[in-house]
């Protein structure tokens, strides 16, 4: 009986979190849009709803109603299971994130290793797409991807040791508690740093988006894509930026501790922080121009790499030094 | 409940494995080699060994067999396709599955091994498999830790000698 419960507990739980990740995510797109277009002195989606805001659920019936492709020479079987691939490791990390004190699915004692895990298993559906699609834009995009999101990997790993011999622990949960005075944010800025660069690198977002250069490969791994399967690739993405961004607010800003004399719950801190990383993926957008392959790949081997080791030395020898 | 998971993630190896040796296109196979490698994952959380569950995604599933798909694709899939998948040998390969199968039942019978079963932790038990980790690997096998580290930076350099033809000054 009272395993039953727990399950049903848990089953509304990710039920929850399944719901309003989704909601969030197709809304990203919109928040996307919009702040673009007023960084460039436009509107955006103005027509579906008051300044567009019904503009998502619109898309999404679109996307729904829409004839969905799959290419002739195309491997059927790989090219239906790639979308699904990329979106479930995307959802599978918010299973260990803590958005409040009370309020998280699971709790594992690798938590943070588990993200890392998981997200490595992303880059299979984006190699998957481009190997199936039969296509060399799509073939391309996927190559490209590849080497980028197995060399930033690394990086991406190695600047979260910095906060974790900090922290003590993989535990989220104690992450945060750890943070309860001083954000690791002061302690490890150069991991910061690092791990922004890298988390761009390893979302594809611009100035690293090189695997879906629409200038050179139409749009990389997803060109053959249409209908749902496209929709999931897009929604993976978003998944994947909150995720990242989700992971610096967990081991850099403290989580869902705020500061203590202004009242809030923990999920409101939480989302507020999560909100103004996410808006600087976004502004980064509308900045920067794209890397090109080379200089994508000296910057992290022979720039960022010397710099993580040597941020993980310097911890080690303050933490043996003075704590 | 842990048996059945156990079952279940059992049932995915061998399934998974036998669809890798089966498939005649190779990316086929290698997909389905990372399918065994996440059911082996499973088995390393039951077994309360979370850390080397992650491990084994990380860097097999999410490391190394991208590294095959990434050279698979380079290669020309559709010859391999159309190649014979069975060979002569399979009398031969038989023969040698089943001895090995065989040896494997005498080892079992006998009870396993008695310091694995010692060390087995139950799930929710854990004291913590990172910290427990880390503790034997920097004090009992601080040795062969650090000897397979040196191994594999002198593997490292010399495929980046062997990638590179010339080192120009």
């Amino acid at each position: 009986m009272e395993i039953a419960a727990e399950a049903v507990i848990a089953l509304v739980k990710i039920a929850v979190v399944l719901g309003v990740v989704s909601l969030v995510v197709a809304y990203l797109t919109y928040l996307e849009r919009k702040i673009i277009a007023h960084i460039q002195q436009r509107l955006g989606p103005m027509r579906v709803g008051w300044h567009g805001l019904l503009q998502p659920i619109a898309d999404g019936v679109k996307l729904f109603l829409k004839e969905d492709i799959i290419p002739d020479k195309a491997d059927k079987v790989v090219f239906v299971i790639a979308p699904i691939m990329v979106l479930v490791p995307a959802f599978v990390e918010y299973s260990v994130l803590p958005f409040s004190s009370t309020f998280y699915i699971t709790q594992v004692n690798i938590g943070i290793f588990f993200i890392l895990a998981v997200s490595s298993l992303g880059v299979f559906g984006i190699v998957m797409a481009g190997w199936a699609s039969n296509s060399k834009y799509s073939l391309l995009g996927a190559l490209r991807s590849a080497a980028q999101m197995l060399s930033y990997e690394i990086f991406l790993g190695f600047s979260l040791i910095g906060p974790l011999m900090l922290a003590g622990s993989l535990n989220m949960q104690k992450i945060v508690e750890a943070q309860s005075d001083v954000w690791f944010v002061f302690y490890q800025p150069l991991a910061f740093v690092v791990f922004f660069i890298a988390a761009l690198a390893e979302t594809n977002r611009v100035p690293f988006d090189l695997p879906e250069a629409e200038t050179e490969l139409v749009a990389g791994f997803h060109t053959e894509y249409s209908g749902m399967k496209f929709a999931f690739f897009f929604l993976a993405e978003y998944a994947n930026i909150m995720v990242t961004s989700s992971v610096a607010v967990t081991l850099f800003f403290g989580g869902w501790k705020g500061i203590s004399w202004i009242p809030l719950p923990g999920f409101v801190w939480y989302a507020l922080k999560l909100g103004a990383i996410i808006f600087v993926f976004i502004w980064l957008r509308a900045t920067l121009p794209r890397y090109r392959y080379d200089q994508l790949m000296r910057l992290g081997w022979k720039f960022m790499f010397p710099l993580v080791m040597a941020n993980i030395f310097l911890t080690g020898l303050v933490k043996y030094l003075f704590l | 409940m842990e048996l059945v998971f156990f079952y279940l993630f059992a049932a995915g190896i061998v399934g998974a494995s036998l669809l890798m040796v089966t498939r005649a296109n190779v990316i086929h196979a290698a997909l389905s080699l990372v399918l065994a490698f996440l059911f082996m994952a499973g088995l390393f959380v039951l077994a309360g060994a979370e850390f080397l569950a992650g491990v084994q995604i990380l860097i097999y599933a999410g490391g190394i067999m991208v590294l095959y798909l990434f050279s698979i694709m380079l290669m020309n899939v559709g010859v391999a396709v159309r190649l014979r998948q069975w060979h002569r040998q399979s009398a031969l390969a038989l023969a040698a599955a089943l001895l090995l199968a065989a040896e494997v039942w005498v080892v079992l019978g006998r009870g396993g091994y008695p310091a694995a079963q010692a060390w087995s932790w139950r799930l929710g038990q854990t004291p913590g498999n990172v910290e427990a980790l880390g503790q034997v690997l920097y004090t009992k096998f601080l040795f062969p830790f650090e000897v397979a580290s040196v191994l594999l930076l002198a593997a490292m350099i010399g495929a980046i000698v062997l990638a590179k033809r010339q080192i120009t000054r």
